[in-house]
């Protein structure tokens, strides 16, 4: 028996950042929001003991519960997709604030490049520089049209950071100052200064001094413990949903937040969304919970998935190329370098988004004519906090245990630095979300599967990247550099980010895209599709800066929905599908 | 069991007896006697005995009662998980081994518990060896992984060295360790490589986790690393040139702070 609730305006399915600012939003505008979290409550007195590597990083506590729900993965079509059956190249958040808790903090802005990168890319460099599976797409906006809610995430945020010298233009500066530096970044700074390059500091929601936001929640100052990535913050330092978005929503009294509340479809009838059913998960009861419009603000993975279980939106085939929900699933090149170095440094002082930055090889800010790839990616020294479980550093030729092994990772704990990069991922044909056709979850619903490799893009950008930080490390003055040019096929096992995105993107084509603009649907006006799932392709940075400005600027499309009744809130430039 | 005899050597005894600098295969049947109350003391101290000094018959005034085996059924396979940290992580002079930092109880706790059992891991059918790009594919558990490896590491020295794996000298039990490491062990349902990496990891973990978990005895592993542990802030010194040295700081210690 399915009891059937009163109707609100706004149900959100999951609650971290995402739906964090549509309740928050929505709230203050007077629409009643409620918020289905599958996970935990959470807030910060649950993270009083959080400096515990071996709970947080090495058994990963605040990640999703794999026994009840997974996704299957293989690299291309011609493979039978398995079960992730343990953690391993990302790592998936649940609990109220979602991964919004345990991220790291980097909060960047795209590039405007990346809103026009098929355009601009043409422009420059000819059709021809595009290969042919690789389906780049503008975004249907521009980084200008964005802007302004970059500009709102970042202040909610509290965003510590300075300018980045080949940024679009701001309408504001960072709300805090930027991070302390140390004499790891230092060096880094100074190296790749004499270089010729413009380094800056890493933009950072840990922040650099305390503040309020305008909606009148504080966020501390940070104080560099290092527990920040796949940790909650004990201190409230890092900006996260739980102490900015949700505090701010269930202040205006429009809002309910039932945890432990697992939605497995989204209800819809001729075209139009009713609302959603979910399961309790302490009782097992089975609720439906009607609403004028639904935000589906899960995880980009469960984003495509809700969509493809509730039969929404048309599933993507590779092979006809036919569809939009599960195209364009994109991820990251992300790697690094690492080098000895005779001196001591501070390692395990840090925070999640401590770093010294260049973007002179990202996007199209260098010139690819003569380069088999587009795009780029930022390169760094990030100091997030050794810890010393994860991070026993050895030169090459050690043994993998006993006495040398013992006595360099000791010895080198704190005399190995490592310079990353975030490469751009740009998608191709056969890299796409869809339902697998032999694996369920506990409620016997098929899981996601997966099909992702890097191609021949991705290879050479890394190449190209690992050759930029290699120099970095000689310049440094590291010693027994060890940087891996050759990316291979992604292996699901190795931890590499968590910047999982696409599978519902964006853009002004139904035929192409599955959202407008505003992350609205383009076949069902009132269900809104907010996350990273929303990317059409991923950037060379970390994705929740621009998540952010894009859940900011589906509330007020939602908003704008509301008021008016209803309605498309953009006009499609390819009206075939619509009719 | 030992007899009266072998439990009376000393961790240096054992070194010295056992250590690299032998150089020969059998080390002394000294293992099953670092069980026991005495061996994570002091460096002189006697090993667990009636004639132990430090009171190895009144484990209370030890307040070792934790130190009892709560997942391996069998004394000869814990005595062998003894062995192979050692090898894995060996006392030296950077200060304490495996075994004084109370690693083989904290692995043998860690696979009573749910990372033993695979309880937050899907391990749902069917089960395909899949490419080497999709992880980790076997219906075997950890605890079940470790158990099988242990076998196999007391099959392969007998087979080796016609000697039990804990009467080995450590340049013998290192030849073992790292056979496992290189893949070379049949095992069913898993790689030896892999049984080997989870062996590491859980050793170092032992090694270097908060001692609430019952590893890092004294947070003698954070002190050989020179990690100041759960540090409130860092903000005064984050930014200064030079390496800051700082007193060890355990999870126990935040308890009654806020």
């Amino acid at each position: 028996m399915v009891e059937v609730l009163d109707k609100v305006d706004v149900v959100t399915v999951g609650v971290g950042w995402t739906g964090g600012i549509v309740a928050s939003e929505l709230a203050k505008a007077g629409y009643n929001v409620v918020g289905l979290e599958r996970g935990r409550h959470q807030k910060q007195e649950d993270f009083l003991q959080t400096k515990d590597e071996l709970r947080f990083d090495s058994r990963y506590d605040l990640l999703q519960n794999l026994s009840k729900e997974t996704l299957t993965f293989r690299n291309n079509p011609d493979m039978t997709a398995l079960p992730m059956r343990e953690y391993g190249a990302f790592h998936l958040g649940t609990g109220l604030g979602g991964a919004g808790v345990h991220w790291s903090g980097v909060t960047w802005r795209f590039l405007p490049y990346d809103f026009e990168i098929r355009s601009q890319t043409i422009d420059r460099y000819g059709e021809e520089k595009i290969p042919e599976d690789m389906t780049l797409q503008d975004w249907g906006i521009t980084y200008d049209e964005l802007e302004p809610y970059y500009d709102k995430f970042e202040k909610t945020a509290g965003i510590s950071g300075e300018e980045n010298p080949f940024g679009g233009p701001r309408s504001n500066p960072y709300p805090t100052p930027p991070m302390k530096d140390t004499a790891a970044l230092r060096l880094f700074r100074d190296t790749t200064e004499e270089m010729g390059y413009q380094p800056f500091m890493a933009p950072s929601a840990n922040l650099s001094e305390q503040y309020t936001n305008p909606d009148g929640q504080t966020i501390n100052q940070c104080q560099f413990c290092s527990f920040c990535s796949r940790y909650g913050c004990d201190f409230g330092a890092k900006s996260d949903p739980i102490n900015t978005v949700i505090p701010t929503a269930e202040e205006t009294g429009n809002y309910e937040l039932r945890t432990s509340a697992n939605v497995t479809e989204i209800i819809h009838e001729d075209g139009e969304v009713t609302g959603v059913r979910y399961v309790d998960l302490n009782t097992g009861r089975e609720y439906e919970q009607p609403a004028e419009t639904v935000a589906l603000t899960s995880y980009v993975l469960n984003n495509v998935r809700l969509l493809l279980q509730s039969g929404l939106g048309q599933p993507y085939d590779p092979e006809e190329e036919t569809g939009v929900i599960g195209k364009n699933y994109c991820y990251q090149v992300e790697f690094s370098g690492r080098a000895f170095f005779d001196k001591q440094y501070n390692m395990h002082m840090g925070a999640g988004a401590l770093g010294m930055a260049i973007d002179d090889f990202n996007g199209d800010n260098f010139d690819h004519s003569d380069l088999d790839f587009l795009h780029g990616g930022w390169i760094s020294l990030r100091q997030g906090g050794r810890t010393p479980i994860s991070s026993n550093p050895v030169p090459s030729g050690t043994p993998g245990f006993g006495r040398e092994f013992k006595e360099q990772s000791i010895y080198n704990f704190y005399r190995m630095l490592s310079v990353g990069t975030q490469g751009a991922s740009l998608p191709n044909r056969y890299n796409y979300l869809d339902l697998d056709p032999t694996y369920t979850d506990e409620f016997g619903n098929p899981l996601l599967r997966m099909t992702f490799d890097f191609h021949e893009q991705d290879r050479n950008l890394a190449t190209f990247l690992a050759e930029r930080i290699e120099n970095i490390l000689e310049e440094m003055g590291g010693q027994d550099i060890s940087v891996n040019k050759e990316l291979g096929n992604f292996d699901v096992e190795p931890y590499q980010s968590t910047h999982n995105t696409g599978g519902v993107i964006i853009g002004d084509d139904p035929e192409t895209s599955a959202v407008n603009s505003y992350l609205q649907m383009w076949d069902h006006d009132n269900l809104f599709v907010i996350g990273a799932s929303a990317f059409a392709h991923n950037g060379g940075y970390n994705p929740t800066g621009t998540v952010g400005a894009l859940a900011y600027r589906a509330t007020e499309g939602m908003i704008e929905f509301l008021d008016n009744g209803g309605g498309q809130l953009v006009t499609a430039k390819n009206k075939s599908k619509l009719t | 069991m030992s007899d009266k005899k072998e439990k009376q050597f000393s961790r240096r005894d054992f070194l010295k007896t056992t250590g690299a600098a032998t150089g020969g295969i059998i080390g002394g049947s000294l293992i099953g006697g670092f069980i026991g109350s005495g061996w994570a003391s002091n460096d002189n101290e006697i090993v667990g005995s009636s004639e132990d000094t430090s009171g190895g018959d009144n484990a209370s005034s030890n307040d070792n009662f934790a130190e009892a085996r709560m997942f391996f059924s069998r004394q000869e396979d814990f005595d062998v998980l003894v062995a192979a940290t050692e090898t894995i992580f060996p006392e030296d002079d950077n200060g304490p081994g495996a075994i004084a930092l109370g690693v083989p109880f904290f692995i043998d706790r860690q696979l009573a518990g749910n990372w033993g059992s695979n309880a937050r891991d899907y391990m749902q059918g069917p089960f395909a060896e899949g490419e080497d790009t999709q992880g980790y594919q076997s219906p075997l558990t950890r605890g079940e992984i470790f158990l099988q490896g242990i076998r196999r590491i007391i099959d392969e020295s007998v087979e080796r060295f016609d000697h039990a794996f804990v009467e080995l000298g450590e340049d013998a039990r290192v030849e073992i360790i790292a056979a496992f490491e290189a893949g070379e062990i049949e095992m069913q349902g898993v790689s030896s490589s892999r049984f080997f990496q989870l062996l590491k990891q859980a050793t170092l973990e032992g090694a270097y986790c908060d001692p609430l978990y019952g590893g890092n005895k004294n947070m003698d592993g954070w002190k050989m690393k020179g990690y100041p542990g759960s540090v409130m802030s860092y903000y005064n010194v984050i930014d200064q040139e030079e390496f800051e040295e700082m007193d060890q700081v355990a999870l126990k210690d935040h308890m009654n702070s806020h």
